[in-house]
């Protein structure tokens, strides 16, 4: 069976561990546009005030390279791996040591603990941490989305009745409903329609990885429902309770209709690298 | 308005939604700071003080990143230090209406942008620590602030901007989805 060299594992522990850096202390163009469009639009001096708040913190966060959020979540990662790369264990260890040398170096909160004895692994590895979505690709690339606890915890999944589509916007406008000013709206809401349980759960996820400056009708119609609440920046009132809402969609079972909302707070942070495999081959 | 501790009769003035900044010392203190606190006393003097409910990042004695943590986490654990004499809590979220009821005539609740850990930090300046047993993100630690621009959320009069808007909220979903059956709120 193929291996992976030493010399890719090591890029690859080094583009995790930059990833990462720049996720934490950075926001990528789309976010920081839907940012800028709220302000235009916001006419409420409170929202505003937050909203300027989240701005001025995204310039030092930048300017001083360190953490949008004293809560640095916990990582979640997208890899695609071209055929030449075998999904090792070795391979699984290599983006773990990133997260490792991450916590140590941007630095991180250290957030993974035991899920019931609470006991912190202190490095943000752990059983299931990082959590990696694997899909084939042409190339390698390493997406990283560190998730915090405050909007992650407001995530609801609904198993709808076929005939309930017309549901849909009701259970996304309830989540946030429940929510209020709880993980730190604006939010974007990640929506996974179809699949299975589980499946529109990942679905939710990935949907937050999307461009949050452009949005379909669909996607448009229920952002309107849920900033129509009036909830607002940090729920202190206002027309920006979401950002943006993203939805991808599965098939799913004629009897089925999952829906997920995985809520992200205004600080939607990703980032993607790009590993050159042929170096190492 | 432009706030400096010790906090006075001054904090009786405002209502609900004002903007202000505040400068001066505030204790951070999450749960396991307020529990200490409530067994043992507090590590400094109450009387006019302002509680920054925070679990900081520091290095060194550096601040490095320090946002507002859920303040309804400590509900039920504000009335001992209102009693005290403290003056302003700050937080994110908002606090229930025992909290309310603790604050009339007294006290006020003070919201911070969540998320803004860095911006929070940049006007920050450490003075001292107590608990630091604790661990980092709940030890009491003792900071100079410069300017935090803060939103008054929970007034001495009863005022409640987060009860208020999420009151709206409820109304406004119940016309907007009246249409839809399914479980109700």
């Amino acid at each position: 069976m193929e291996s992976v060299s030493s010399g890719l594992l090591e890029a690859v522990t080094a583009a995790t561990a930059s990833a990462l850096h720049e996720a934490e202390t950075s926001l990528p163009p789309d976010v920081n546009t839907a940012i800028g469009r709220a302000l235009e639009r916001e006419e409420d001096p409170t929202a505003r005030a937050q909203l300027e708040n989240i701005r001025e913190n995204i310039h030092y966060a930048g300017e001083r390279g360190l953490p949008l959020c004293q809560d640095t979540g916990v990582p979640v990662i997208y890899l695609t791996l071209p055929p030449s790369v075998p999904a090792t264990e070795a391979l699984y260890d290599a983006l773990a040591e990133g997260v490792r040398q991450a916590t140590d170096s941007v630095p991180l909160r250290p957030n993974v603990v035991d899920p019931l004895t609470r006991e912190n692994t202190t490095d943000n590895t752990g059983g299931g941490m990082p959590a990696v979505h694997l899909k084939p690709g042409n190339e390698l690339t390493i997406t990283v989305l560190p998730k915090g606890a405050g909007a992650e915890n407001c995530s609801r999944i609904a198993m709808l009745l076929p005939s309930e589509a017309s549901e849909i916007a009701r259970f996304v406008a309830e989540t946030m409903l429940l929510a209020g000013g709880k993980p730190c709206p604006p939010v974007v809401l990640g929506i996974g329609i179809g699949a299975t349980f589980d499946g529109a759960a990942a679905l939710a996820k990935e949907a937050l990885l999307l461009p949050i400056d452009e949005m379909d009708p669909f996607e448009e119609e229920i952002c309107d429902a849920v900033n129509a609440l009036g909830i607002g920046p940090m729920g202190l009132g206002g027309t920006t309770t979401a950002l943006a809402v993203k939805i991808k969609r599965g098939h799913c079972h004629t009897a089925s209709l999952p829906v997920a909302v995985n809520v992200q707070c205004w600080a939607n942070r990703r980032a993607t690298r790009t590993v050159e495999v042929e170096k190492w081959t | 308005m432009d706030l400096k501790t010790p906090l006075g009769d001054e904090v009786l003035d405002l209502r609900a939604g004002d903007a202000v900044t505040l400068s001066g010392t505030v204790y951070t203190a999450r749960d396991e700071a307020h529990l200490r606190m409530r067994e043992e006393g507090i590590p400094f003097d109450p009387v006019g003080a302002a509680i920054y409910h925070c679990g900081p990042v520091i290095r060194g004695r550096e601040v490095v990143a320090a946002g507002p943590t859920t303040s309804a986490r400590m509900n039920a654990l504000s009335g001992f230090l209102l009693d005290a004499g403290v003056r302003a809590l700050i937080g994110k979220g908002g606090m229930d209406e025992g909290v309310r009821e603790e604050l009339r005539g007294r006290g006020v609740y003070l919201a911070f942008t969540g998320g803004c850990a860095a911006l929070a930090a940049a006007r920050m300046q450490i003075k001292g620590v107590s608990f630091e047993d604790l661990g980092m993100a709940e030890a009491v630690w003792e900071i100079e602030l410069d300017h935090l621009p803060l939103i008054v959320g929970i007034d001495a009069h009863g005022g409640d901007l987060f009860a208020a808007v999420m009151q709206k909220a409820k109304l406004q979903f119940r016309q907007e989805f009246n249409s839809y059956k399914g479980p109700s709120l």
